[in-house]
């Protein structure tokens, strides 16, 4: 690095000279910020397809009471938030290099991860039962039921594999195979899925809360 | 400072499965794209031959098709495939994922691309999408009719909706997902690659314009492949979860009433897939646009003209790129004033392009030509590209693609700027390096008659096909027996016919000039051309980590050709500036 000052005009001091990563993260994060931004447009590719079928669907049902539906989807949003602080502290943690501590809240942000997909799903089956299904609903509006489970079920997805994802490096970090910059990078995939929620709940789900009663 | 993972990556795998088979060398998967390329483009030109020969000679009986005449259906499949074959396996993937892969890293002075073992993963992807596209034609019913756009409600209605619509379709929606993924990991993998490691002294205004072409291709690959993923996830539910995204209420088809399906709209499906294909367009012409550049200042023994503007131009055509997905769709019956902004915007993109045209003859002007067949390759790149180029600024009125839309004249068009033009830039990179590559030159000779039948061909097949569309031939007729308008241009038909044939016979000569030359060629030097980027300072081919563990340090700029005061015409990147003027 220290060779020259400058070599024919470029100052060597520059992020951009070369010979290392201008924005001085390691690659796997600048990749997985890329992933990221990629993974946005999938996701607003189908929250514009929702908004689009709402608005040209006059009768777009608002089936939600907020009993159980909204008291439900709140306290799986609360869920994930706190899966969020979690895995902040867990990265904390391995920065600090504590790797037994480390672990634990990785581990808990995944339980997190769990319950949020279990209330999801038995959220899913209730639905079920009072006639949604991703080809219909009791109102006769087919796309409510197509956007709903197309979006929560990708989402959904996105949660169960960041759950695979939080326990393999949890695994890998406690034996050393993994280090802290890549529990950072897993964090950044987990706080991606918890925002793409922060989208999807209201949404979804606030925006469909039933008037009527 | 290089932060990447290159543990265990200085020692070369051994084993034959690990060194050409599940490789993680950039090299190797560069040439497992091209190769995989280079089977899907005869693939494809065999089936555009069957549609040609159906074409002129409705009763011809054909080998492949059961009951020897060829069906409407038929041909349409055909079409479906050679578009969806020619567009994704071989425009998408040649140019960039394969000799991106292959030069990218060495050019910016780099080991491997940052994540090799995601590299392989993105090959593997690929090649697997193909098996399903292709597989496409074996399953009950044949391949999808729907064409490469997939338009629903046709593509969305199952078997229903006509042979090919159940089965073939659903493999070519799950094909086409396979592949966004693959491209999506390529992209992530060629964005950090050219960031984060280029050599010292490789800063972005030192980048050869390839590195700058694939860079920017990346990431219209990674905003736009995402968007065709969500599309195509829409598009399987709507097939077989029984939703309804893409299907409107009130279908009737065949006499028989689609009453499973309502409320969905077709409409969403040509946004969506648009937003995507539009810029898919440039996924195919950039890299072509930067091997012409950087080809023709190596063949000029000049400087490229307007470095800056050039990096300026490519960045621009690919943000543009991404505003004007709408003028695919005038006719669709959207709003006078939306193909307003559409139409101008589309214009707007003729500036950048026009930019680039004059730089790359500012390059040419005063040079001291060779006319290698790379460099014939990249003139005749240029030529196609003003060609395809200037008939798009017809289909960009709104007035005069009402009546243009869906003729001959827009198969003409893109198929000279997205396919042919992308065609020749594909072979500029191949006739400039394969030295490198195989470490032996191709046949010039060979080459230069390979140019001259496949250049004149292209312009036989294309350029008649603007008077069919003008003379109102709707694309996509099976057979124009019986209708009246067209009888008088069959000759016309006859004709592209035979030149395709010609051309379509004459790419068995490159065939022949690469795998012989591959195994008895004249054994290339380390800088055959007297070339300056950073690939022409190792030897041919390359050793298994590019520079063998002796990363570069580069002092000057891609392209100084001709410096005045200098005893070479040409100085390498990697020169130190004592080292100039001195033999080398």
């Amino acid at each position: 690095m220290a060779e020259t000052k400058t070599v024919v005009g470029v100052p060597v001091s520059s992020a951009w000279y070369g010979g290392g990563s201008p924005f001085a993260i390691n690659s796997k994060k600048f990749g997985m910020w890329l992933f990221i931004v990629s993974d946005t447009l999938t996701f607003s590719v189908l929250l514009l397809a929702y908004s689009y079928s709402r608005l040209a669907n006059p009768n777009w049902p608002r089936p939600f009471e907020i009993y159980p539906a909204i008291a439900k989807s709140t306290s799986m949003t609360l869920i994930l938030l706190a899966s969020s602080l979690t895995m902040v502290l867990g990265v904390a943690a391995a920065h600090r290099n504590d790797r037994a501590k480390a672990v634990r809240w990785l581990l808990l942000t995944a339980l997190g991860g769990v319950a949020f997909t279990v209330l999801h799903l038995t959220e899913w089956f209730n639905l079920f039962r009072e006639g949604y299904t991703p080809w219909s609903t009791p109102q006769g509006v087919p796309l409510f039921g197509a956007t709903f489970f197309g979006i929560t079920g990708l989402h959904m997805t996105h949660v169960s594999i960041g759950v695979i994802y939080l326990v393999i490096v949890s695994i890998g970090y406690g034996r050393g195979k993994f280090t802290s910059d890549d529990v950072e990078v897993s964090g950044l995939y987990w706080h991606f899925v918890d925002l793409v929620w922060m989208f999807v709940f209201p949404m979804i789900y606030l925006m469909s809360v039933s008037l009527a009663g | 400072m290089v932060t990447h993972d290159s543990g265990g990556h200085h020692h070369p795998p051994t084993s034959f499965i690990r060194k050409y088979i599940f490789s993680t060398d950039h090299k190797v998967i560069g040439l497992q794209y091209y190769f995989l390329a280079l089977f899907s483009v005869f693939l494809g030109m065999a089936l555009s031959m069957l549609m040609r020969i159906h074409l002129v000679w409705p009763s011809a009986k054909m080998p492949f098709t059961p009951g020897g005449q060829m069906t409407p259906e038929q041909y349409l499949a055909l079409m479906t495939m050679h578009g969806s074959i020619m567009v994704f396996m071989v425009l998408t993937t040649a140019p960039q994922s394969g000799f991106g892969n292959y030069a990218l890293p060495i050019q910016i002075g780099a080991e491997d691309m940052a994540f090799p073992v995601l590299n392989m993963l993105s090959f593997w992807t690929t090649l697997l999408s193909l098996i399903v596209l292709v597989s496409a034609f074996f399953v009950n019913g044949g391949a999808p009719i729907s064409g490469w756009t997939a338009y629903p409600p046709l593509s969305a209605l199952g078997q229903i909706a006509g042979p090919g619509q159940g089965a073939g379709q659903t493999l070519w929606v799950v094909g086409v997902a396979i592949f966004c993924i693959g491209s999506l990991l390529g992209a992530l993998n060629f964005i950090t690659t050219t960031v984060d490691l280029r050599a010292k002294g490789m800063t972005l205004g030192r980048m050869p314009l390839t590195v700058w072409a694939w860079l920017v291709t990346a990431i219209l690959g990674l905003l736009a492949f995402g968007v065709l993923l969500a599309a195509c996830l829409l598009l399987l539910l709507d097939r077989i979860a029984g939703t309804s995204f893409f299907i409107p209420g009130g279908l009737v088809v065949t006499d028989t009433p689609i009453v499973s399906h309502t409320g969905g709209s077709p409409l969403l499906w040509q946004h969506l897939f648009w937003f995507f294909g539009h810029p898919e367009v440039y996924i195919a012409i950039l890299p072509g646009m930067g091997v012409a550049s950087h080809v023709l200042s190596t063949f000029s023994r000049k400087p490229v003209f307007g470095y800056k503007a050039m990096v300026g131009a490519l960045g621009a055509i690919g943000f543009l790129g991404f505003c004007v997905w709408g003028h695919h769709m005038f006719i669709s019956g959207m709003s006078p004033y939306s193909a307003f902004a559409f139409s101008l915007l589309t214009m707007t993109i003729g500036v950048p392009s026009a930019i680039k045209t004059f730089n790359w003859l500012g390059t040419l002007w005063g040079g001291r030509i060779q006319f290698t067949t790379a460099m014939m390759f990249g003139l005749g790149f240029v030529s196609l590209f003003v060609t395809g180029g200037l008939s798009g600024l017809f289909l960009a009125q709104p007035s005069i693609d009402l009546y243009l839309h869906d003729t001959y004249f827009v198969v003409a068009h893109f198929h000279l700027i997205m396919g042919v033009a992308a065609i020749f830039g594909i072979f500029a990179a191949t006739y400039f390096w394969f030295p490198k590559m195989f470490g032996r030159m191709l046949n010039e000779t060979i080459g230069k008659v390979h140019f001259w039948f496949t250049f004149v061909g292209v312009y036989s097949i294309f350029m008649p096909m603007h008077f069919l569309g003008l003379a109102g031939h709707p694309r996509r007729y099976a057979d124009t027996t019986g209708v009246n308008f067209l009888g008088p241009l069959h000759s016309v038909h006859y004709f592209i016919t035979l030149a395709a044939m010609i051309t379509i016979s004459a790419q068995l000569i490159f065939l022949f000039n690469f795998f012989y030359s591959m195994k008895a060629g004249q054994k290339a030097s380390e800088n055959p051309w007297n070339a300056t980027t950073l690939e022409w300072s190792i030897p041919s081919p390359p050793p298994f980590d590019n520079f063998a563990g002796r990363i570069p340090v580069v002092y000057r700029g891609p392209y100084e050709f001709s410096v005045p005061g200098a005893t070479d015409d040409y100085i390498p990147q990697h020169l130190t500036p004592e080292r100039v003027g001195k033999a080398h």
